[in-house]
């Protein structure tokens, strides 16, 4: 653990006040990191941590308040002044070029020159540093490797190569977990020990509260732009935790159902998919059960998705919903039998961003609403407020683009182009990513009203604790095989990482 | 809506600088024949403009005028073929070239650009070919139908300007009111995202490329006898950027998913003011690509300006709002 030995703080920010036009974003908020010290930023979206967090980057100037580093009061008014001062940044969405290699993103845009007027990049220097500070965090691969060749958890640890190499005394983490597996994840937060041990202090924001349980050695909670109170090592409990980011005691964040209805309502058998051409998985839902599906990336969840959704049609494979054979080879097919996929990446594929909520919802069904192929405004109006009422979407009207909604209101958005067909499974990919604890508890609450209307439900997750309190059976699977399907009174991280990793089921 | 109000306002003044510094603009002979000439120019730009929001492209417009001129001479003065099948037979062949590109570029996963310089190169070719070089024509008789067409006039108006009032508005009713100009739009910006909406994106993107082409073919046939001979080597040659100036003046982005009929029309008609502002105003005729290109740029370059600055106050509206429980926070945004 921790042993700071200078008491002064190494980076001390006081009564920092940041207006934006017509809303106060950051109130008199003060915020410390000790030396070689983890500290965890926690708060809803919205709450002001990224705007914080900006402050220091130099993206933000604070409107009153100071910042002191190591003793000293700064002003950062530059991203180049916050990489000088020590403080390096690992975004949630990661700032690499993938089309370079590891070398040039280490160094990007402080290369070292051999000299001369050509300005030559020392090739040979960049490859045997990178290489040192990929070594420091335990990576082993080669500094020429282009980037779009390795895992986003790899990558994330370029970006971690990139602040060390810059000298960072303090790295910012934003959501690093966000879509790392569980074993990528529990590599960081072992790197972020291995760097809190050298010396470097850490600020990690995450909605995942298990993390912060393992790393942090202090909680800082913001709501509402303003300090919210503060957990010591011992006292860092997901109760605390959630108590002071949502300023009062959640209501238990899973709501159990009335259970499965009709067994075997949908039914998979040797089901081949492109990218994993040579397994077959067979699993069944009840009508009315949430069948989650647990596992590493990678181990074939999404594609399992993709092929049932027919976005990737099935190289091969029987598919039967309420005893009827179906042959999908394409979403559209999927859509008419009534199974829809919520997607991983809701920015990207489960919304046109720049589109209205209305024209978002009512995509999938729009021949419906176009007697004559013509669309009627009048009932595309009548059923995207009908489903943002019904799904309470936060939005100031459904003429709002979706770009300028908040990740949960996004998903909720997603959820209504669905909800407005007649669904009769639903399968969520990551249904919660990125999305803060109270938009997640209305998720689940959706997602069991769904399923006690009779509809069958998949659920891919990374989130153990969204696994284990969300579903009524856990599949497991493990390099697209499914290992194991768990019943309830089988439920147990220990149960299912086993499985994850390839034991069999006993 | 406002990136047309811009342009618009452009054409106004424009109009009124012209009308001020040379009456004659206003001459009914001039008005008539600039409408001609937006008629048949917008026809075509209309296609290139839903080309341009599935976030494709067509290079090989030009060409095809060539291609397609050639042909119908060919067939009705040195075959003799009754008019209406020779018209029928272009345009079926012009509108297969579209669905031949658009199957490269939606199915093979080709691009756009690629595949359609391509055909501008190859169509060129070819008709330079089978015109043996030489310059093929209509004669000065027959074909009157045609000819009225290209041109004729209602009362004042001329008829491919009247054409092109009525491939506007059923391209508008196509592109604003209807499914298939929903999906263009959607597949345009997102196709991922459209196809995880049950849309068939290829389907859709090779259509369009049909519909770009049949309308290709109409205004080929009026530009045709608007000529009334056709030289292969340079018939048509560099009207697809014709098109694509309309288009992107018009409000159409080349990213895909932005654009409009109207603003695709008031682009074309612009870029007709421009060139006749060259010759009323007495500037030297070799410079006239130089006036089109600085005005061109000049448009879209305030466009660009105006965007940038709107997008900023977007941002600064989206702050976040800690006292009202509004959704669009932007740390949220920034995530």
């Amino acid at each position: 653990m921790a042993v700071p030995v200078d008491t002064t703080p190494l980076l001390e920010l006081k009564g920092i006040t940041k207006r934006f036009p017509g809303v106060l974003a950051l109130s008199n908020v003060s915020f410390s990191v000790g030396r070689a010290e983890v500290v965890a930023l926690i708060g809803e979206n919205g709450a002001g941590k990224s705007t914080l967090m900006k402050t220091l980057g130099g993206v933000h100037q604070p409107d009153e308040g100071e910042i002191f580093f190591d003793g000293k009061k700064v002003t950062i008014s530059k991203v180049a002044d916050a990489i000088a001062l020590g403080i390096g940044f690992v975004h949630q969405e990661l700032n690499v070029l993938d089309n370079l290699d590891v070398a040039a993103n280490v160094f990007m845009g402080r290369e070292p020159l051999v000299g001369g007027p050509l300005r030559l990049v020392n090739q040979r220097r960049m490859w045997t540093e990178s290489e040192t500070y990929l070594k420091r965090l335990g990576l082993a691969i080669s500094p020429t490797k282009l980037l779009n060749e390795l895992s986003i958890a790899q990558q994330q640890m370029v970006e971690i190569a990139k602040a060390l190499s810059q000298n960072a005394r303090v790295i910012i983490m934003d959501e690093p977990t966000s879509s790392l597996t569980l074993s990528e994840t529990d590599r960081l937060l072992a790197t972020i020990k291995d760097l809190r041990a050298s010396g470097v202090s850490v600020i990690y924001i995450s909605h995942r509260l298990g993390e912060i349980e393992q790393i942090a050695d202090r909680a800082v909670a913001l709501r509402d732009g303003r300090n919210a109170g503060e957990l010591a090592r011992g006292q860092i409990k997901h109760e605390n935790m959630v108590a002071l980011m949502v300023g009062r005691k959640l209501e238990d964040l899973f709501v159990k159902g009335k259970g499965p209805q009709e067994r075997g309502y949908f039914q998979v058998e040797g089901l081949r998919t492109a990218y994993r051409p040579h397994h077959r998985i067979g699993f069944d839902v009840a009508k009315g059960e949430i069948l989650g599906f647990a596992g590493l990336v990678g181990a074939g969840r999404s594609e399992m998705a993709q092929a049932i959704f027919g976005v990737e049609p099935p190289l091969e494979g029987t598919v039967r919903l309420g005893g009827q054979e179906l042959k999908i080879r394409n979403s559209r097919e999927a859509i008419d039998a009534g199974i829809y996929l919520v997607p991983e990446d809701r920015r990207h594929t489960g919304l046109i961003t720049s589109m209205t909520i209305r024209e978002n919802i009512t995509m999938p069904g729009l021949k419906r609403y176009s007697p004559g192929m013509l669309i009627s405004r009048a009932r595309e109006e009548e059923v995207s407020k009908r489903e943002v009422a019904a799904l309470r979407v936060k939005t100031p009207s459904i003429e709002t683009r979706a770009m300028n909604l908040s990740g949960g209101n996004q998903q909720k958005v997603v959820l209504g182009k669905w909800l407005s067909l007649e669904p009769k499974l639903i399968i969520f990919d990551e249904p919660t990513r990125g999305i803060d604890v109270g938009a997640k508890a209305e998720i689940y609450r959706l997602m069991r009203e769904l399923a006690d209307r009779g509809v069958a439900i998949i659920m891919v997750s990374s989130d153990m604790e969204e696994v284990l309190g969300v579903s009524d059976r856990i599949a497991v699977m493990h390099e697209g095989d499914i290992t194991g399907i768990l019943p309830r009174d089988q439920f147990s991280e220990k149960a299912i990482m086993s499985l994850a990793t390839g034991r069999k089921a006993p | 809506m406002k990136k047309e109000l811009g342009i618009t306002i452009l054409l106004v003044v424009l109009c009124v600088i012209v009308a001020v510094l040379n009456p004659r603009f206003l001459g009914a002979s001039n008005v008539t024949n600039m409408a001609r000439l937006i008629g048949m120019y917008g026809i075509f730009s209309i296609g290139m403009g839903l080309v341009i929001i599935t976030s494709g492209i067509d290079l090989s417009v030009g060409s095809v005028f060539a291609l397609q001129g050639v042909i119908l001479a060919i067939m009705l003065r040195e075959w003799n073929l009754p008019w209406p099948m020779a018209v029928l037979a272009v345009i079926i062949g012009v509108i297969l070239l579209g669905i031949l590109h658009g199957w490269f570029i939606a199915y093979i996963r080709m691009q756009p650009f690629i595949v359609t310089l391509c055909g501008l190169l190859f169509y060129r070719g070819l008709a330079r070919f089978v015109a043996n070089d030489e310059t093929k024509g209509f004669g000065s008789s027959g074909f009157e139908l045609l000819r009225h067409l290209a041109t004729g006039s209602i009362g004042p108006v001329p008829m491919p300007f009247v054409l092109l009032i009525i491939v506007g508005i059923v391209s508008y009713v196509v592109l604003h009111r209807s499914v298939f100009g929903r999906y263009l739009y959607a597949v345009g910006r997102n196709e991922d995202a459209a196809r995880y909406s049950g849309i068939n994106s290829r389907m859709i993107i090779l259509s369009t490329y049909a519909v770009e082409m049949l309308l290709v073919a109409i205004a080929g046939i009026l530009i045709a006898f608007y000529t009334n001979s056709i030289s292969p080597a340079n018939h048509g040659q560099s009207y697809e950027l014709y098109a694509i100036a309309a288009a992107v003046l018009g409000g159409c982005s080349l990213r895909g998913g932005e654009g409009s009929i109207i603003g695709i029309i008031i682009g074309t008609a612009l870029l007709q003011v421009l060139q006749n502002l060259v010759n009323l105003l007495g500037i030297p005729s070799s410079l006239n690509f130089a006036v089109m290109g600085a005005v061109i740029f000049l448009g879209v370059l305030v466009d660009q300006l105006s965007g940038q600055r709107k997008k900023k106050q977007q941002v600064l509206a989206r702050a976040p709002a800690p006292t009202t429980p509004t959704p669009a926070a932007p740390t949220q945004a920034a995530r």
